[in-house]
């Protein structure tokens, strides 16, 4: 039979077709900067990063992690067979039979692709993914039938009369050209299936590292400074590895539901900005990507190439602007993709290279340079905000258990409710705390993200400078984002240099975690929370960013209060809007993030919503009232705190009464 | 064949009102955008001239706005910068000075301006908020008066300009042109400030306020006393006055102000 001689001779074509395709596609990704990457040890991590961090993140949509899991292990399997059975025709009724279990554990999981491809919502992408599940279909059928009679199911020599056997035989090739096309050519000449073969390569090579194994790597890795250019400019300033990682995208549109910039109508969906990644480093136009548009933008205009500028012609810099940098899509993306890391890295270029920081950006990042604040305030009026609260400046006392970093919310007379609640709480602690006073800096927080990167590094080394002049534990902060920097920011520029008092290294706490520590040590004393119902708002730079979800949420328990959880919370909260310098740059939009943030708050029902962040507490503030009391988790505590002279106080007046009356009678 | 306008833009290291931390002085960055808008308009070059330490990061600001080089003139702190301006001016044929009004430290008395144009002998046009033209050796200027009020004028080149705090604002500095432009350091003689080494400089006490009585009895009359022009009276027009004429009346408005004793 002619199938006899042309399967193998398909199999084989496609096969050095793909090969030819992985190298063409690997010089793409090879234009991008170096990386130090242990290739070795990557590809020895893959399966694992893949079967158990990958699997982890689809895992949270129960329907899609099985339908991958059947689709993508029948595939392969079953592929590695066809190689096996077909290519070196190794006749083994065993490895005939596996083959035909896995395709059949294949058909049944494209049958759910094809399922949810019959509506799909949104944020999947349409186009040449729409055919996905009809190729996996056909290559299961295909090779089934093809499998049968090695298998032994039909005889070898069962025959369909001369024009049944052509046509048949005719039938079989068109199917198998087809569906192995899609599956072998298309992995590595850009089809959908593209996201197997670069996803399985960024899994091994990704750059950092550390995210696999249940870790968590949040801090932007520093900027080298005093080159011929900074920041991205062109697709192939990024590292290779990071324009493999966009390669990697499977367009599940998982960051777009999430991103809250583009549920507000401003410029931007990480799914397309990953695309339009893609068209940047591989050449043309967007006009075959089927997703959605970035709100208001027009899809089929855009045009890149490995070594054009992106914002000329590929995407417009407010896409860019528009981000919170709050994680979310990255939280939410199976493939591990980091699309901030992307967005500071292209913010850089227009703001180191071009100046063009849009709206207060300019004048935010000249004040931080001049006065070393956002606002420009005097450095000299940093600790006004204490006049009252007999606090230890570091300068005088040298060493302390707890420094506490005030942050910038010292300037901010709504943040300094906030700071006096904390230091009430830590007074009534007893902690032994001090403050750095006027020797503290802005953390860079806001520098950094809005591109900055010189001016954040400056203040990095100044801060540690006056950090290492003095002793401490432990470093709190109420600044999420001070917080971040300090914790996870600092390392690349000496912070793990710092040493307690005796002489280990320095732990950075965020106040709801220290002073849950405080009230589990018993030393917070707290009374009853007899207010309504009480939602938290995660902050981004707390939990998704360093992790913290519980520390809130067992203070809130610890004051009597049961939180009605919004339907995003924990790792899938949704912003405020105050993150990234956003509201600096300030895009315009159809909504305000914080509006829809605030929706969140009062569908819940909830009266009160607690924070454990500064910049939280002031864009859920700014949502017009009426709406529920926005309140830091501090102020709650410090209005319920039981203070033990108070408590002896109305037994000491009832005594001294009745010696009054004794000696009256 | 050279350009037309060869635009020379005089900049000082400025002075952070709340940290007093070195900066991109308001008006001089303004002076240096006017330019660079200028240069983009007609047919000129600017060329962005600094006295002092060329090892000053302030400098790196301005060549941040977008410049390829800058030109230091050398010189240690306290020296007189103006000898060297001058000779600079007049090696590069310089036509047009745009400069602030004023410097935000040191003496900061205003009078650079003035006392390069009496040694060059150019006019001096102050308080300039736009540039709108400059054709066949002419320049259509806008200055600025109080209260947001403009005055149209036509001077011919050469002249120096100092720059409003009117004009438009200095683009933002970005970190990596400034860093990479090429600065230009040219020695310059050593021009002691005879005058100013015997000065005794303390620092400046604030001046008390002139009480402001308010007569205002409404919110229209406050308004009215915040935006209305002066009504001057006490000035005086004097236009077919002899020279002597004009000199003593400006002579006896400087006595009666205790300006001059």
């Amino acid at each position: 039979m002619i199938l006899d001689w042309l399967l193998p001779a398909l199999i084989g074509v496609l096969l050095v077709l793909a090969g030819i395709g992985a190298v063409r596609r690997m010089n793409l990704w090879r234009a991008g900067q170096a990386e130090k990457v242990d290739f070795i040890a990557g590809l020895m991590a893959m399966p694992k990063r893949y079967l158990h961090d990958l699997h982890h993140v689809v895992e949270r949509d129960k329907y899609m992690s099985r339908t991958h899991v059947a689709t993508g292990g029948g595939f392969v399997l079953a592929m590695a067979l066809v190689v096996l059975v077909h290519l070196f025709g190794v006749d083994s009724k065993i490895l005939a039979w596996a083959l035909l279990a896995s395709l059949v554990m294949m058909f049944c999981g494209a049958l759910f692709v094809a399922k949810r491809r019959l509506n799909p919502p949104s944020r999947l992408s349409k186009g040449p993914w729409m055919r996905l599940p009809k190729s996996l279909l056909t290559f299961s059928i295909t090779f089934f039938v093809l499998t049968l009679p090695v298998a032994g199911v039909l005889p070898d020599g069962f025959s369909l009369g001369v024009i049944g056997g052509w046509v048949f035989t005719l039938v079989l090739s068109v199917l198998i050209l087809l569906s192995l096309g899609e599956m072998l050519f298309g992995m590595t000449w850009g089809g959908p299936m593209k996201h197997a073969f670069a996803g399985a390569l960024h899994l091994a090579f990704h750059r950092r590292p550390e995210r696999f194994g249940g870790g968590r790597s949040t801090g932007l890795k520093a900027a080298d400074l005093g080159g011929a250019s900074h920041g991205v400019a062109k697709p192939s300033d990024f590292k290779w590895n990071q324009l493999l990682g966009f390669d990697a995208c499977v367009q599940c549109g998982r960051c777009e539901a999430v991103c809250p910039a583009f549920a507000a109508g401003q410029p931007l969906n990480p799914k397309k900005l990953i695309q339009d990644m893609v068209v940047g480093f591989a050449g043309g136009t967007d006009e075959k990507y089927a997703g959605s548009a970035y709100p208001g933008v027009e899809v089929g205009h855009a045009k890149g190439g490995a070594d054009n500028i992106i914002t000329d012609g590929l995407i417009s810099s407010d896409t860019l602007w528009s981000c919170t940098t709050c994680r979310a899509c990255v939280e939410e993306c199976p493939m591990m993709i980091e699309h901030v890391d992307a967005i500071v890295d292209m913010r850089r270029f227009l703001t180191l290279e071009k100046g063009e920081t849009p709206n207060k950006g300019a004048q935010v990042l000249e004040n931080i340079i001049a006065t070393d604040n956002p606002n420009g305030y005097s450095p000299a009026s940093r600790t006004h905000w204490a006049a009252d609260q007999n606090l230890n400046v570091m300068k005088d006392v040298k060493q302390a258990d707890v420094l506490f970093w005030v942050s910038d919310g010292a300037f901010d007379m709504r943040s300094q409710r906030i700071l006096r609640a904390f230091v009430k709480l830590l007074k009534a602690a007893n902690v032994d705390v001090a403050i750095l006073g006027d020797e503290e800096l802005d953390s860079g927080d806001v520098a950094r993200r809005l591109g900055d990167d010189a001016t954040f590094q400056s203040l990095a080394k100044r801060n540690l400078a006056t950090l290492s002049k003095y002793r401490f534990n432990k470093i709190v902060t109420t600044d999420p984002h001070a917080f971040h920097c300090l914790r996870n920011e600092y390392g690349d520029f000496g912070a793990d240099a710092l040493l307690s008092i005796s002489g280990e290294s320095v732990e950075v706490l965020h106040h709801t975690t220290y002073l849950n520590q405080l009230v589990k040590e018993g030393r917070l004393q707290l009374d009853t929370f007899k207010g309504g119902k009480v939602t938290y708002h995660d902050p981004c730079y707390l939990g998704r960013y360093n992790g913290e979800y519980e520390a809130p949420r067992e203070l809130l328990a610890s004051l009597g209060i049961e939180v009605a959880e919004m339907e995003r919370s924990g790792y899938r909260s949704r912003c405020c809007g105050g993150g990234g310098g956003a509201p600096i740059t300030d895009i315009p939009g159809e909504r305000r993030i914080a509006d829809m943030r605030m929706e969140d708050v009062v569908s819940t029902g909830a009266e009160l919503v607690a924070v454990g962040c500064q910049q939280c507490t002031a864009m859920l503030e700014g949502v017009v009232e009426p709406r529920p009391v926005v309140r830091d988790i501090a102020e709650l505590l410090s209005e319920k705190l039981k203070e033990p002279e108070k408590l002896k106080e109305p037994e000491e007046t009832i005594e001294a009464e009745k010696i009054m009356e004794e000696e009256r009678a | 064949m050279p350009p037309s306008v060869n635009m020379v833009a005089l900049v000082s290291v400025g002075r952070h009102p709340q940290s007093g931390r070195s900066r991109r002085a308001e008006q001089d960055g303004r002076a240096v955008e006017m330019g660079m808008n200028l240069s983009c308009d007609i047919d000129g070059q600017l060329s962005v001239v600094h006295v002092g330490d060329s090892k000053e990061p302030v400098l790196r600001q301005y060549a941040g706005m977008g410049l390829d080089a800058l030109t230091v003139l050398e010189q240690d702190s306290g020296l007189d910068v103006l000898p060297g301006v001058v000779t600079y001016l007049k090696e590069t044929k310089a036509n047009l000075v745009l400069t602030g009004v004023r410097a935000e430290r040191g003496e900061s008395s205003g009078m650079l301006p003035y006392l390069l144009a009496e040694q060059l002998g150019w006019p001096l046009v102050p308080r300039v908020a736009e540039i709108l033209s400059i054709k066949e050796g002419e320049a259509q200027v806008l200055l600025a008066l109080p209260r947001g009020q403009r005055r149209s004028i036509t001077v011919a080149l050469p002249f120096i300009a100092t720059v409003d705090n009117a004009a438009k604002g200095a683009r933002q500095t970005a970190y990596g042109p400034g860093l990479r432009a090429q600065l230009n350091v040219v020695e310059s003689e050593d021009n002691t400030d005879d005058i100013a080494t015997s000065w005794d400089i303390s620092p400046a006490k604030p001046r008390p306020k002139r009480m402001k009585v308010v007569k205002a009895k409404s919110a229209a009359d406050r308004f009215k006393a915040a935006t209305a022009k002066p009504a001057g009276g006490g000035g005086r027009v004097m236009k077919n006055e002899t020279a002597e004429e004009k000199a003593q009346a400006i002579f006896d408005l400087l006595k009666q102000e205790k300006i001059v004793r």
